[in-house]
């Protein structure tokens, strides 16, 4: 069974983004970019379905600048066996990537294709749900337990109020959330390894897809500020300020 | 043209989250109808048709939607979108399961979490973990929106008269099956939608040690939260989660003991009316958006905090 597993490039989840003065966006110049959190679990699960032998073939897809061949090659350490780069210097949104990886899913014929359930730069949560309904493929999202079976898949979901276990048909698309796994450090060895792997490059025009952005981003600006408070000595002056103060409780 | 609003409801009644919902659809403009979609749903179709300022209530109700399959719930939504100039949901687990689904299959780009209705087009979202705020234009025929319930007001859920129009869905997609569900059972008011919340950090060290803000939620009838970080850690189940890969929440009261303040926390709690902090390093950034903190060990300064409650 092949696994495709999509990888994207963001901002570190330990930088302070800041917003750029012309409210244009946010400084992305000189900031450490990282693979997508949720994306590292999702090639984590991957892996591991390989060593418990249900996979046999893992490609990671990532799509965006040139840049992101460093995000594909973090895959590859991670114990990808190939990988394909969509490069494009052009905004995508989840839509454009959810048409392009259907292209690539329809090339490389995969049974499964596993992808972070949200990137933490524009917080979308869509590409997967998008791709499973562009294949006509069944979705299985926020997942925190799968099983691969020959035909279909057994997957826990995190949903509002506890968990819910669905049975999808394969092929299927599946994110990740948080509790599927912990992701393993990439080691030394791992990344010269990675080096040697088969990285392909496409263009969205040659998988003819309109990439162009449907929503126009007008301004990107600074949530209000929240003023710090006091610090109060004891709960007794808590406790006072909450019922005469603030009138909270 | 309408707005329609895919309720978020238990089969009996209609969740807080779809008042919200309702509110963000009157801002775009137009007749707004509420879809409820389920099995045995009629309860819930009753309840929405009274939900002030609502046209309609479409209602669904059919074995394949009984639990919210997103293959099946997106086709139904696909169906019914021709007449619609907006399709709005609560960007609850169902809402962000299920609403990306149908915005594909009409070709469009689904806006999410909208706190903020500019212009009928024009909406304003948080990006970066709420670190930034883009407002964004839509070129798209229908607009898919989630809405993030926090940023809006809920509409009062009786006054409405609106008729209830019983409609016939598409057949199942045979892709999905339901197994199960484990839902926690809890007395507590609903983590989302509670007046107050407590929520516990790494600094709680163990599962166990989350005990110490029972009496603490039971005195302010609060709900309880969690970081990320006590969940990562094993302490508390998932669905407590706050932050911006868990529940976005904006009590009147938000109670943070022994959490530190990371950006993906504050994410899911800044807009709380009043924020209290509780942790031993004087330092952590939970005190830069607290209005009142305490610096100190919350083993000793919760249960002393409870007996100053009742007094």
């Amino acid at each position: 069974m092949k696994v495709l597993v999509s990888v994207k490039r963001v901002i570190d989840f330990n930088v302070k983004v800041r917003v750029k003065a012309d409210g244009s966006g946010v400084e992305t110049a000189n900031v450490k970019m990282s693979m997508n959190p949720f994306d590292e679990i999702a090639m984590e699960e991957a892996v591991r379905l390989k060593e418990a032998g249900a996979v046999t073939e893992i490609v990671a897809v990532s799509c965006g600048p040139q840049a992101c061949q460093e995000t594909l090659r973090t895959a590859l350490a991670i114990g990808a066996d190939r990988a394909i780069l969509v490069e494009t210097n052009e905004e995508l949104q989840p839509l454009a990537v959810a048409k392009l990886l259907k292209k690539i899913s329809e090339k490389e014929n995969p049974q499964l294709v596993i992808l972070g359930k949200q990137a933490i730069d524009d917080d979308s949560n869509q590409t997967g749900q998008m791709l499973a309904a562009l294949l006509g493929w069944s979705q299985a999202t926020f997942a925190s337990k799968l099983l691969v079976d020959k035909e279909k898949a057994t997957v826990t979901r995190e949903v509002d109020g506890g968990l819910e276990t669905l049975s999808i048909k394969l092929p299927a698309v599946v994110t990740t959330d948080l509790r599927l796994n912990e992701p393993r450090y990439v080691t030394l060895p791992n990344i010269m390894k990675a080096k040697k792997k088969s990285l392909e490059t496409l263009k969205p025009d040659a998988l003819g897809v309109d990439v162009a952005p449907r929503l126009q981003t007008l301004k990107v600006t600074e949530p209000p500020k929240r003023k710090a408070g006091v610090k109060v000595p004891d709960p007794k002056a808590l406790v006072d300020k909450l019922r005469n103060e603030a009138k909270v409780i | 043209m309408a707005v329609l609003v895919l309720a978020d409801h238990d089969g009996k009644s209609i969740r807080k989250a779809t008042l919200n919902t309702v509110a963000a659809a009157q801002k775009i403009g137009g007749d707004v109808h509420i879809l409820v979609a389920g099995n045995g749903c009629g309860d819930a179709a009753k309840a929405a048709a009274s939900v002030a300022g609502v046209a309609k209530v479409l209602h669904a109700d059919a074995a394949q939607l009984a639990d919210e399959l997103a293959e099946n719930v997106a086709a139904l939504l696909v169906a019914l979108a021709k007449g619609y100039s907006h399709i709005l949901a609560p960007a609850t687990s169902s809402g962000k399961n299920v609403l990306p689904r149908a915005a594909a299959l009409l070709d469009c780009q689904q806006i999410s979490e909208i706190i903020s209705v500019e212009a009928p087009d024009t909406f304003v979202r948080p990006i970066y973990a709420g670190n930034a705020l883009a407002t964004v234009k839509s070129k798209d025929p229908i607009q898919v929106i989630t809405v993030r319930t926090t940023g809006f007001d809920a509409v009062a859920s009786t006054g409405g008269t609106a008729s209830v129009e019983v409609i016939q869905p598409p057949g199942d997609s045979g892709l999905s099956a339901f197994v199960g569900r484990e839902v926690q059972k809890s007395e507590r008011p609903e983590l989302t939608s509670a007046r107050v919340v407590v929520s516990g950090g790494r600094g709680m060290g163990s599962g166990d040690n989350f005990k110490i803000l029972e009496p603490l939620a039971d005195k302010l009838n609060a709900a309880m939260g969690a970081s990320r970080a006590a969940v990562d850690a094993g302490f508390v189940p998932n669905d407590w989660q706050v932050g911006q890969t868990g529940k976005i929440v904006a009590p009147e009261l938000y109670v943070a003991v022994g959490i530190s303040g990371a950006i993906q926390h504050l994410a899911g709690m800044k807009d709380s009316r009043v924020i209290v902090a509780i942790n031993k390093d004087e330092e952590a950034p939970i005190f830069q958006v607290a209005d009142y903190g305490i610096v100190g060990d919350l083993f000793k300064l919760v249960p002393e905090l409870v007996e100053e409650l009742k007094k």
